[in-house]
């Protein structure tokens, strides 16, 4: 069964097309990986997934909530995404004044209602988790890319979402690196977890993805 | 540039330079002469005619003046409560707008002789007469007057033996109107402006009894005494003639006390008599005054912290409210916010006081601190909606994005994430804000507050300098603003360091 269904979603920049007709669907465990040259339309379905960007035509379903076309979700179409959908950015974009332990917490306290003792206790599991237990304390602006990118992924996983999408994952690591996270990711799939990954990363995609979408001109060539 | 065209320039300006000296010593044929138009009738105010041209008792004292030194009379204006300071420095020969005569200027001043003996009249609303007809019988009640004179320092030895408040303002006129719509319970002024007072608003009576005398003189620099040796005989020629008396009976001043002082200024050879009233500070050492008004400069400066603190929490709360309605509004909302914004940026803080205060007083009267906490917290909070405005949005884009994903509202991101960062980047400008808050603060003296600045005037006005009222002023905003600049700067350091 498919948590991921795009039918012909269409995103427009402006007047501009960037995502012209992309139907896709992912089913739970699997990864997939977007690639393609900058400016084919990847981050753009991405975000129009995640609720950033509006849906300029078609429809998008994740675990039985359907999107469509119109203004940016709100109030309770919104609570329904964001409890299925996470997402990484390619820049990680870190609360820049929280902690990175600060960063994990912040969400489960404050959207989920958790209390603050648990959700730090299950914060800090999620660094040690991801390899990045020593760095709970430092501010963002104290890490590497690598562990910057590693607490974004905690901060993403903490609320649950059964549906994680990375924007560019691979931008800021170094070979050693990318091979921990393509274990990384393996491994949440394992756990159940749906993927989507936006790369430039050939290699990445090819250890990582159980299959590749090629991107041309806001379309999936193949 | 050739070096003969240079030359050439060079001449032609030092031709141009000697032609203005010519010029400037021609004005030495002038008697200029200083007083505060603003002041009004019967003393200087602008013709209504022509509005370029001078009225009043005055005036035709200092044409009468001029004309027997043989020279032309020529008006300068200049605020009341710098007339001593500015004929001191050279401004203008003689100072000459219903100036007191005083211990103070007699020692710093050239005095001329007394021209004109006044008495200070209190005017009540005539619902009161019968109650309130002396100092004693305004005990917790507040009394207005014109800061620096006679009045005020009388009120102001009234006030420790009354319990009465003096309400010092910036002009003659407002203390009236004030009186007639109850803002104050009675003003204490010289008659001249007692009757006028009583004229326009009809509501208002004086009471026959006086509380002191005066006498009005003209000033001048303390080394210009022989200047103010011709001035003195012409006055004492213009007593003798009736000239002053036709005068003051065109002004329709003229009275029996006229005549005595005339009579007693003509007969005394040293021509200094009478001696001025006095009961302030006037008559005490610099350093006397200035132990003196110490505990009116210290309150005057709790006022000042306690107006700023004030205001500036009024200006944050405003600041906010507009920034996250300009940030988050819809367009109709930003379009009126900013409207406000540049309203109250493109207008004076003095226009926006005075309309709260005198402008709204027909619909609501407003406290003088309450009006003052009130303009100056709506002017600043214009100014801290801005700063907070592009803090919030020089937050990145991708943290909000970020933020959106996780579940959080807009109203969370702002108190969670957006503001905190903002906070810190509005830091700085906030503390240069308040900073210049304090100082601004000032300006309600305007309004009948009497803050620090309001104090150091009165002090300077009546020991007759600016040096040492100057130097503890500066040091008292100094004592208030260092701390404030220092703890930013901690702040600071210990948000960059986390």
């Amino acid at each position: 069964m498919s948590v991921l269904a795009v039918r012909d979603l269409e995103v427009r920049r402006g007047l501009r097309h960037v995502v012209r007709g992309v139907s896709v669907d992912v089913s739970r465990g699997e990864i997939v990986a977007v690639m393609g040259a900058s400016g084919t339309g990847k981050t753009s379905v991405l975000r129009a997934v995640a609720g950033i960007d509006p849906i300029a035509a078609g429809t998008v379903a994740i675990d039985g909530l359907q999107l469509s076309a119109g203004p940016l979700p709100r109030g309770e179409t919104l609570r329904q995404l964001h409890r299925r959908v996470g997402m990484v950015f390619q820049f990680h974009h870190l609360f820049e004044h929280l902690t990175a332990l600060h960063n994990v917490w912040l969400a489960l306290v404050h959207v989920q209602r958790q209390p603050q003792a648990d959700a730090e206790k299950k914060a800090r599991a999620l660094l040690e988790h991801l390899g990045v237990g020593d760095r709970a304390d430092a501010m963002p602006r104290e890490l590497s890319g690598g562990e910057a990118q590693r607490v974004a992924i905690a901060r993403a996983l903490a609320v649950g979402p059964p549906l994680l999408l990375m924007d560019e994952p691979t931008a800021s690591l170094d070979p050693a690196r990318r091979g921990e996270l393509a274990a990384t990711l393996r491994q949440l799939a394992s756990e159940g977890r749906t993927l989507v990954v936006a790369t430039h990363d050939e290699e990445f995609a090819r250890v990582c993805a159980h299959r590749v979408l090629i991107m041309e001109e806001g379309r999936v060539a193949r | 540039m050739t070096h003969e065209r240079r030359s050439r320039i060079v001449w032609a300006l030092c031709v141009a330079s000697a032609a203005l000296a010519v010029d400037l010593s021609a004005q030495t044929l002038e008697l200029r002469w200083g007083g505060d138009a603003e002041g009004g009738a019967p003393f200087v105010e602008a013709d209504a005619n022509d509005p370029s041209r001078v009225v009043g008792f005055e005036v035709d004292i200092a044409t009468m003046l001029a004309e027997g030194l043989g020279r032309t009379p020529r008006f300068i204006q200049t605020g009341f409560t710098t007339i001593d300071a500015s004929v001191a420095r050279g401004d203008f020969d003689i100072g000459l707008s219903g100036i007191e005569d005083s211990y103070a200027r007699r020692t710093r001043l050239a005095v001329t002789v007394p021209y004109y003996r006044f008495r200070e009249i209190l005017t009540v609303r005539a619902a009161d007469a019968t109650r309130l007809r002396t100092l004693a019988d305004l005990r917790g009640r507040r009394v207005a007057t014109l800061a620096a004179t006679l009045a005020f320092e009388l009120l102001t030895a009234a006030e420790k033996e009354h319990g009465l408040t003096v309400v010092p303002y910036e002009d003659d006129v407002h203390p009236y109107t004030d009186l007639a719509i109850g803002r104050v319970d009675a003003v204490l002024l010289d008659e001249v402006l007692a009757e006028r007072g009583v004229r326009h608003h009809p509501g208002l009576t004086n009471q026959p009894t006086s509380v002191g005398v005066g006498y009005y003189v003209g000033i001048l620099a303390p080394e210009n005494t022989a200047l103010r040796g011709r001035i003195d005989e012409i006055l004492k020629q213009a007593m003798r003639d009736g000239r002053l008396e036709a005068i003051f009976r065109r002004w329709m001043m003229w009275n029996d006390d006229q005549r005595d002082l005339y009579a007693r200024v003509t007969a005394d050879e040293s021509g200094r008599a009478p001696q001025p009233q006095t009961g302030g500070a006037s008559d005490l050492s610099v350093w006397g005054a200035t132990r003196r008004y110490l505990p009116s400069l210290l309150t005057a400066t709790v006022i000042t912290l306690v107006l700023s603190v004030l205001s500036m929490v009024l200006a944050i709360l405003v600041g906010m409210l507009i920034a996250s309605g300009r940030v988050y509004g819809p367009a109709p909302v930003k379009a009126l916010l900013t409207g406000w914004v540049e309203l109250i940026r493109g207008t004076p803080l003095l226009l926006q006081l005075f309309v709260i205060y005198y402008g709204l007083a027909t619909v609501v009267q407003l406290p003088a601190f309450l009006a003052a906490l009130i303009g100056l917290g709506l002017n600043y909070g214009a100014y801290e909606s801005e700063i907070y405005r592009s803090a919030l949005e020089s937050v990145p884009s991708g943290q909000l994005d970020a933020a959106r994903t996780l579940g959080f509202t807009d109203r969370q991101t702002l108190m969670l994430i957006r503001g905190p960062q903002a906070l810190r980047l509005a830091l700085a400008p906030m503390t240069n804000d308040f900073v210049a808050l304090l100082k601004d603060s000032s300006l309600v003296s305007l309004i009948t507050v009497v803050e620090l600045t309001k104090q150091t005037t009165i002090f300077a006005s009546n020991i007759g300098s600016w040096f040492v009222p100057g130097l503890v002023c500066a040091a008292l905003y100094l004592a208030l603003s260092l701390p404030v600049s220092h703890l930013a700067r901690r702040l600071e350091k210990t948000w960059r360091r986390t």
